[in-house]
């Protein structure tokens, strides 16, 4: 991912900012910017999510790409956030410690890197809510 | 709107063809449909291309012009358009030269599909593959395209009876009907056990669970019904044409074990064929994995939701089932290159169809075809007919 591209994302990612519509109330993470529902009658605004949530479903990767391959095995997951909006991200816990229904909360991590002297990619893991 | 008819399918062997390059393969596909349909170059009015990804595998763009060059049509100077959805790129290809014909704009239409993926490494074809998806918010948290589909399948075995056993029936089968299909790249037969003890490469899903990376091409010759004598004694029909889309994460579906685009596009194929699923004999669907597959069966809806993984392992959907799936040996044993397989579908079908496909042929009037692009966010559905 070129550095612009990346940067450009930079709130969204390090600090799970989404947004919200102020017509219908609906909250989006990954971030819209049309509501899929109120479309041009939509008023879109930023919106921090609380960054607590219930894994959905989840995998172990084993086999990545090159980018991740030095991370692997690890959780991912489709995370439901309180507010409603779902996402895909890891969870940084053991694989045999992931199941579905778990409580997780939002914390900032490496994600990975662009090769050996490019960009860093921060933005958001979760970890289970008890630790 | 006028009918529309195949009457010509071409297909190369799909497998590592280290010696064939992107060129070799179209060319080969686009000569056997035309000698099929027992035309000559000259003919040809249009050309429809579906390829994911000739940028990242083979660093070419411009692949209608390209393909209609070496096809040996550039002083013809025929449009030739390239179509893009991920794994669905073919079937969209297919569906538009459908739309070509049908419309009345051209007579004499080739839809070819064509992937050339073993000239990167793995790590590069998984990482163009995870394209498919949404690059931002899946692709940059870790999300490889095998992973999304585990996500799938620990959603689905969470709320189905959905055993790991009969899940691996899946690619059994699979395999068993690639071997009595000779342009397959697996033509060989597995155990429940072969895909038990092959390595888990995202939980639940193993090695054997996936669909391979695959070169190879397809094409096929679409004519309007009313002149299609002129080039076969045995046309098939194309009964109907559905495509549908969903949201292109995974994380933003309504239901993460329900293709819903799937569900539209099968409905919407169903209707306008005025046919029913009783009517159906085969059906060639997107098994790129083994989950795939069970949620493709019930999402065209043969069977209720929960159901695919017991009829598969009790071999209803076996060459000799009451609905054979994947004669072909499916995405899983057939092989995969992304942009040829929607085509592909179409070339088993027709040959199907027509009785011409020896030691797999199914007793078949009428089939349909399923390909997906990505998780689930463009789905295109074909019936054809005799």
């Amino acid at each position: 991912m070129s550095v612009s591209r990346f940067w450009r994302k930079i709130p969204q990612r390090y600090n799970l900012i989404g947004t919200q519509c102020m017509t219908c109330g609906q909250y989006f993470f990954p971030p819209r910017s049309l509501c899929p529902d109120c479309r041009r009658s939509g008023r879109i605004v930023d919106h921090r999510f609380n960054g607590e949530g219930t894994v959905v479903t989840y995998t172990v990767i084993r086999s990545a790409s090159d980018q991740f391959e030095n991370t692997t095995p690890y959780v991912l997951a489709i995370v439901e956030l309180d507010e409603g909006p779902r996402l895909t991200a890891q969870v940084a816990c053991a694989p045999e410690e992931a199941e579905i229904g778990m409580r997780v909360r939002s914390v900032f991590r490496r994600i990975a890197a662009d090769g050996e002297s490019g960009v860093i990619h921060y933005g958001t893991k979760f970890v289970p809510v008890d630790r | 709107m006028r009918d529309v008819a195949v009457v010509g399918v071409g297909c190369t062997e799909f497998g590592e063809r280290w010696s064939a390059s992107f060129r070799d393969l179209f060319v080969t596909a686009g000569t056997l449909a035309l000698e099929d349909a027992g035309i000559s170059g000259e003919r040809i009015d249009a050309l429809y291309v579906g390829n994911m990804s000739a940028g990242r595998f083979i660093e070419q763009e411009h692949i209608g012009a390209l393909i209609a060059d070496f096809a040996g049509l550039a002083t013809n100077h025929i449009p030739s358009t390239r179509v893009e959805a991920a794994c669905a790129s073919g079937g969209l290809a297919f569906r538009q030269a459908v739309i070509a014909v049908a419309s009345g704009m051209e007579d004499v239409v080739v839809a070819a599909g064509v992937e050339k993926m073993t000239d990167v490494g793995t790590g590069v074809s998984v990482d163009t593959l995870a394209g498919a998806a949404d690059r931002e918010w899946e692709g940059f948290a870790g999300a490889t395209f095998p992973g999304l589909y585990a996500m799938i399948a620990t959603d689905y075995m969470h709320r189905y009876p959905l055993t790991r056993e009969q899940l691996a029936e899946v690619a059994v089968k699979n395999h068993e009907n690639g071997s009595k299909n000779p342009i397959a790249q697996f033509q060989n037969r597995i155990t429940v056990d072969t895909v038990l003890s092959s390595s888990l490469v995202a939980d639940p899903l193993r090695l054997f669970d996936c669909s391979p990376i695959t070169d190879g091409a397809a094409a096929v010759v679409v004519v309007p019904l009313e002149r299609a004598r002129e080039f076969t004694d045995s046309p098939v029909r194309v009964l109907a044409s559905a495509q549908a889309s969903d949201t292109i994460a995974l994380h933003d579906r309504r239901d993460i074990s329900t293709l819903d685009a799937t569900v539209a596009a099968g409905k919407r194929a169903l209707e306008r064929s005025r046919l029913t699923h009783r009517d159906i004999d085969l059906v060639e669907v997107h098994d790129c994995f083994t989950i795939a597959e069970i949620c493709a069966i019930e999402d065209l809806g043969f069977c209720a939701k929960g159901e695919a993984g017991r009829l598969t392992a009790e071999g209803v959907t076996a060459l000799g089932g009451d609905i054979p799936v994947n004669p072909s040996g499916g995405l899983k044993a057939c092989g995969h290159p992304v942009g040829a397989t929607g085509v592909k579908q179409i070339c088993e079908v027709v040959t199907q169809i027509r009785g011409e496909a020896a030691g797999r042929q199914v007793d078949a009037e009428i089939g349909m075809t399923h390909n997906v692009g990505g998780t689930g966010a463009t789905v295109v559905v074909h019936i054809l007919g005799a």
